[in-house]
């Protein structure tokens, strides 16, 4: 099957051909996936220097799409997505690829656990974590579309069928004892987690903005007010987001996602690593049994 | 508003530091920012749009009061709203915002980010045919942030020919340049001038060079100890 990255190729090259706005910033990474093209440019291994050079582009009125590994295009370059885009009030698409840990024989050098949480540290960009390379194409032909700041969160991981982009929370399972809000990726998983639970299961693939409204709707719709928030990134980096949707409603909130308390200084494969942080069935399961009780006791 | 010259910087410079002797003359930028805006950018308070007009960003941000003082002697700013300067609501902070001084492109303050966003801004205006020319000032001390070297190299490697960086060397870095700030630039395969920063036609002639097929970079010489 066709890879995320590669319908973000395949995508972005297609509207290239009739948007003169558009153009691509690569910094060695994927510069094989990109057929050579005057709007692509790979400045080299020079992730600072990327970056400036995406928003410098956007100062003179072209949409940028700057993409690299996720620990490259997030966390060495951070002040500048903060300052070139953000400060600047300049628009544009940065997209990434490796996820939390899509390769983890390389080791904590190529994983990206905290970046959705640092992109949740500034205002104005808007956060989309794709579950399925057919969602992707839709994706990005609305963000070369716009003219604001967008993260695309692109991943090996990916559910066995797509879901319609939508903004907001879309509504995979309807239960009666709680709320599971899975992202992106996760939601596979946590569907068969919840086989036997008689609970509300939310698919959300736009966590910034996060919708509050939509997760408020479901929590008044079902008996009690508990909510398991499960993340493809670093755990509860969405927590604050849903305590301020429930603000009004004394509610039971636990996040899952990768742990915070521990450099796993292991290789192995990713659900290797799934296993390690809960996010595999057995560990999620376990985590909504201990939250929405015994489906027998449920009964 | 009516327009000034030169000689009316060190009075709108006073409006902000309430000091007409002394500082505005230390401002190292003040002459290479004068000649700019006087007789090389192709810019006026009335094409702060227009997407082929020049673009200058000053990269090194910290102390803008020189460069507030030019914006306001050519028409951007009123010279009453230099009387704010960093107040809560004023326009004009110790680092200069593009998205509240009209005519400013560049919000710095953190050094290191105008040299990479000039080379992004200088391959945009070239993608669109644009025939527009990208300044970008900043210090000898800022050469320090390693970002500034991505984007010499890349620059050179390009060959951006609408793209001039001006150094104001005085000489601030700690541990400096040795052989001159000029040749970081030279071995990347930018063309080079080192002027007198405070001699106007030597800044000038320096500024308005053709360097067919290559960047430039002026490297504007200012007395070691003269600091702002």
């Amino acid at each position: 099957m066709t890879s995320m990255r590669q319908v973000f190729v395949d995508t972005v090259e297609d509207v290239m051909r009739h948007d003169p706005r558009v153009a691509v910033v690569l910094a060695e990474i994927s510069r094989d996936a990109f057929a050579p093209h005057e709007r692509v440019i790979n400045v080299g291994i020079r992730e600072q220097a990327m970056v400036g050079v995406g928003a410098g582009l956007a100062l003179s009125g072209l949409r940028p799409v700057v993409h690299t590994y996720a620990p490259f295009l997030v966390e060495r370059p951070f002040e500048q997505i903060k300052l070139d885009f953000g400060h600047q009030d300049l628009g544009g698409v940065l997209v990434s690829i490796g996820g939390s840990y899509d390769d983890p024989v390389w080791g904590r050098t190529h994983q990206a656990p905290g970046d959705v949480a640092l992109f949740g540290t500034l205002p104005g960009w808007t956060v989309r974590v794709p579950g399925h390379p057919a969602e992707v194409g839709p994706m990005v032909r609305d963000a070369l579309a716009r003219d604001d700041r967008i993260y695309l969160r692109l991943s090996l991981r990916e559910n066995s069928a797509p879901h319609p982009v939508v903004e907001g929370f879309t509504e995979v399972r309807r239960g009666r004892q709680g709320v599971v809000v899975a992202v992106g990726p996760m939601l596979d998983t946590v569907l068969e987690a919840t086989r036997d639970a008689d609970v509300t299961v939310l698919y959300a693939t736009t966590v910034r903005p996060f919708d509050a409204a939509g997760l408020l709707a479901a929590v008044r719709r079902v008996e009690r007010a508990d909510v398991l928030l499960v993340e493809p990134y670093l755990e509860g980096t969405s927590a604050h987001l849903a305590t301020e949707a429930l603000a009004d409603v004394p509610h039971r909130l636990r996040s899952l996602g990768v742990r915070r308390d521990t450099e796993l200084r292991a290789y192995g494969t990713a659900e290797d690593h799934d296993s390690a942080h809960d996010l595999d069935v057995l560990g999620i399961a376990a985590a909504v049994r201990r939250m929405f009780g015994h489906p027998a006791a449920a009964a | 508003m009516d327009k000034s010259g030169y000689a009316d910087l060190p009075a709108l410079f006073g409006r902000m530091t309430g000091d007409e002797k002394h500082e505005w003359a230390a401002a190292s930028t003040l002459d290479v920012l004068w000649v700019l805006y006087d007789r090389v950018l192709d810019v006026s308070p009335d094409r702060v749009d227009d997407p082929d007009r020049d673009r200058f960003l000053l990269s090194k941000g910290h102390g803008p009061m020189a460069y507030y003082a030019v914006l306001a002697a050519k028409g951007y700013l009123d010279p009453s709203t230099l009387d704010t300067w960093t107040a809560w609501d004023s326009p004009l902070g110790q680092h200069p915002d593009r998205v509240l001084v009209k005519g400013v492109e560049l919000s710095s303050g953190s050094l290191g980010h105008g040299l990479p966003i000039a080379v992004g801004t200088a391959i945009g205006l070239r993608l669109q045919g644009r025939t527009a020319r990208t300044f970008v000032l900043v210090g000898d001390a800022e050469l320090d942030e390693g970002s500034n070297h991505e984007a010499i190299a890349l620059a050179g490697r390009l060959g951006l020919e609408r793209l001039v960086t001006v150094v104001v060397d005085n000489a601030s870095g700690t541990h400096g340049w040795p052989g001159g700030v000029a040749k970081r630039f030279e071995v990347e395969g930018w063309q080079a001038s080192t002027v007198d920063g405070r001699d106007h036609a030597a800044l000038y002639a320096a500024f308005t060079q053709d360097h067919p097929g290559r960047p430039l970079v002026v490297v504007a010489e200012i007395g070691k100890g003269e600091r702002r």
